[in-house]
């Protein structure tokens, strides 16, 4: 007996074929507008890249110069952003996934999470500018710039780290219990050791978020202009204004005349480098917390 | 079996998850140094009934519990302190579940838990949880290599060393030898007689024939309900006084 082709396989191997193109098709259409994205914004920046452009300050009103005031802005939001919403997610993210009961109330807070998480950036810069700037009187100032932006990614990072702690398996905590383990030694032991790489993505993520986003700041504490020392490490006090590179790209983009053409781009291609890089450090810490993972 | 103290005592308990119930209300004790066997099938409520006895059936939510269980004489419900409960209780889950820590962490774990931090202190403990659990002689070379990367059997022996290191009175088994081969799970049933001297052992399985090799007596727990428990030699080869029990010990059903 010799096995024949038959019709069915034939019209079976065809739509495998057809399958494989289509989403082949798709995989290159996503590649093809990242690669002309950056390869024109790199293009374009070109003769203002350099270390210079980074570690200078704007000058002759702006149409020159480099960036310093406000990629030292944007470290600063971000950093301080980061030190408020990172911990306080992390945590609430452990009481809900290990210790908050499956009742109404926790379903609620749950649902109130994944919801902020999709709440329109513009809309927390409004929420920012009404509680901090105005009701909790801490003015336009890094300060408000940088809790809007904690207010921000805080739901996100929560949903995150939740993520990772459910990725531990049940089986591990049940075995910790059994032997009379309380639940933070389990969790101590046990369920962060093996989730934190998870957790510390779901946070890195966030920072090109923080970074990249200009209404939040635009309305709390972010300014067009702000005179600082050339490379100056820390230039802003906490209750000051500062520029920050989000903000600056659009000033640059819409705002002032006479720009010469490769600034904004520069400044795009610094935005979009420094977020990269985070990201490649968060890839990287991943890989290697990966290499050492324990099941 | 000489003295008959009894270790556990369970009276009347019924469990209910959500609206359904699981256990319908069942009595029975446990005699201090006899290896209990608790057979039946699956959904009958065995592993319930364990998660009853160390009340690590608090961690699910939405379950009733009611009736009344005794460990060593105190009420596990109205106990004060339940770390301590869970300690006098080892348990040993189905699967092999090796922590993902070292194979001296994983033993380490439960006394570091209860207070113990000194390697003098702990030492000792993980060399003679290892050997009692017949996995000494395998892993002392590697004591610092991850308990997840051992065999199955030998990480189900390392879940045994586990559930020994806090000194239980007690040693609960559910069905431990579903995901390891037959040499290793008589190599544990040698050990089970072994620490049958000094402590108290209840096994749950799916293997009658496990059941009868091991076990003084043995339970027959089926939907809930206990349908005979009575000496292991009276179910299996003499006749039991019931049907079902018969039928199941043959093997007709189940």
């Amino acid at each position: 007996m010799r096995f024949a082709r038959t019709l069915h396989v034939a019209r079976k191997e065809r739509a495998e074929a057809a399958a494989k193109a289509v989403f082949a098709f798709m995989a290159a259409a996503m590649i093809v507008p990242l690669v002309l994205i950056v390869g024109y914004l790199v293009y374009v920046a070109w003769p203002s890249l350099g270390w210079e452009f980074i570690v200078d300050i704007p000058r002759r009103g702006m149409t020159d110069g480099g960036i310093w005031p406000a990629f030292v802005g944007t470290l600063y939001l971000v950093g301080i952003s980061l030190l408020v919403s990172a911990p306080i997610g992390i945590l609430a993210a452990v009481y809900l996934n290990e210790y908050a009961k499956d009742n109404w109330f926790n379903r609620m807070v749950h649902l109130a999470v994944i919801n902020l998480a999709g709440v329109p950036s513009i809309v927390h810069a409004l929420f920012g500018l009404g509680a901090f700037v105005y009701a909790a009187r801490l003015g336009y100032s890094i300060l408000s710039a940088s809790l809007t932006l904690a207010i921000m990614t805080l739901p996100v990072i929560i949903a995150s780290t939740r993520e990772a702690l459910a990725s531990v398996p049940m089986a591990f905590r049940e075995a910790c219990w059994n032997v009379g383990a309380t639940r933070w030694q389990t969790i101590r032991a046990v369920v962060l050791p093996n989730s934190i790489s998870g957790i510390l993505t779901g946070v890195i993520l966030q920072v090109s978020r923080a970074a990249g986003e200009t209404a939040p700041v635009m309305f709390t504490g972010a300014v067009f202009f702000k005179a600082v020392e050339r490379g100056e490490l820390f230039p802003y006090g906490l209750h000051e204004q500062c520029m920050a590179l989000s903000m600056h790209l659009y000033t640059l983009a819409t705002q002032v005349p006479n720009v010469k053409e490769s600034l904004p781009y520069a400044t795009a291609v610094v935005l979009l480098g420094s977020v990269l890089l985070v990201n490649a450090a968060a890839i990287a810490l991943r890989v290697y917390i990966r290499g050492r993972k324990k099941w | 079996m000489t003295a008959f103290i009894k270790e556990i005592e369970v009276q009347g308990l019924r469990l209910a998850y959500a609206t359904k119930e699981v256990l319908h209300g069942i009595t029975f004790d446990v005699y201090r140094n006899e290896i209990l066997a608790v057979i039946g099938p699956a959904q009958s409520g065995k592993t319930s009934m364990l998660r009853c006895l160390n009340r690590t059936i608090d961690f699910t939510a939405s379950t009733t519990v009611s009736g009344t269980v005794r460990v060593a004489g105190e009420d596990v419900r109205r106990t004060k302190d339940i770390f301590a409960l869970r300690r006098k209780i080892g348990m040993v889950a189905p699967l092999p579940t090796g922590l993902p820590l070292s194979i001296y962490d994983n033993v380490a774990f439960a006394p570091r838990c209860s207070g113990l931090s000194r390697r003098a202190d702990l030492e000792p403990i993980v060399e003679r949880c290892l050997r009692q659990a017949a996995l000494w002689e395998e892993v002392k070379d590697r004591l610092s290599s991850l308990g997840t990367a051992l065999s199955g059997g030998q990480q189900q022996r390392l879940t045994i060393a586990r559930a020994l290191s806090h000194q239980p009175e007690i040693l609960c088994l559910d069905e431990f030898s579903i995901a390891i081969d037959p040499v290793t799970t008589m190599r544990i049933e040698d050990v089970l007689k072994e620490l049958k001297r000094e402590i108290t052992i209840v096994l749950v399985t799916n293997l009658t024939q496990q059941a009868r090799r091991l076990s003084d007596r043995t339970m027959f727990l089926l939907d809930g309900e206990i349908v005979e428990i009575d000496r292991t030699e009276a179910i299996f080869s003499g006749s039991p006084k019931s049907q079902r029990t018969r039928d199941y010990v043959r093997g007709v059903f189940g």
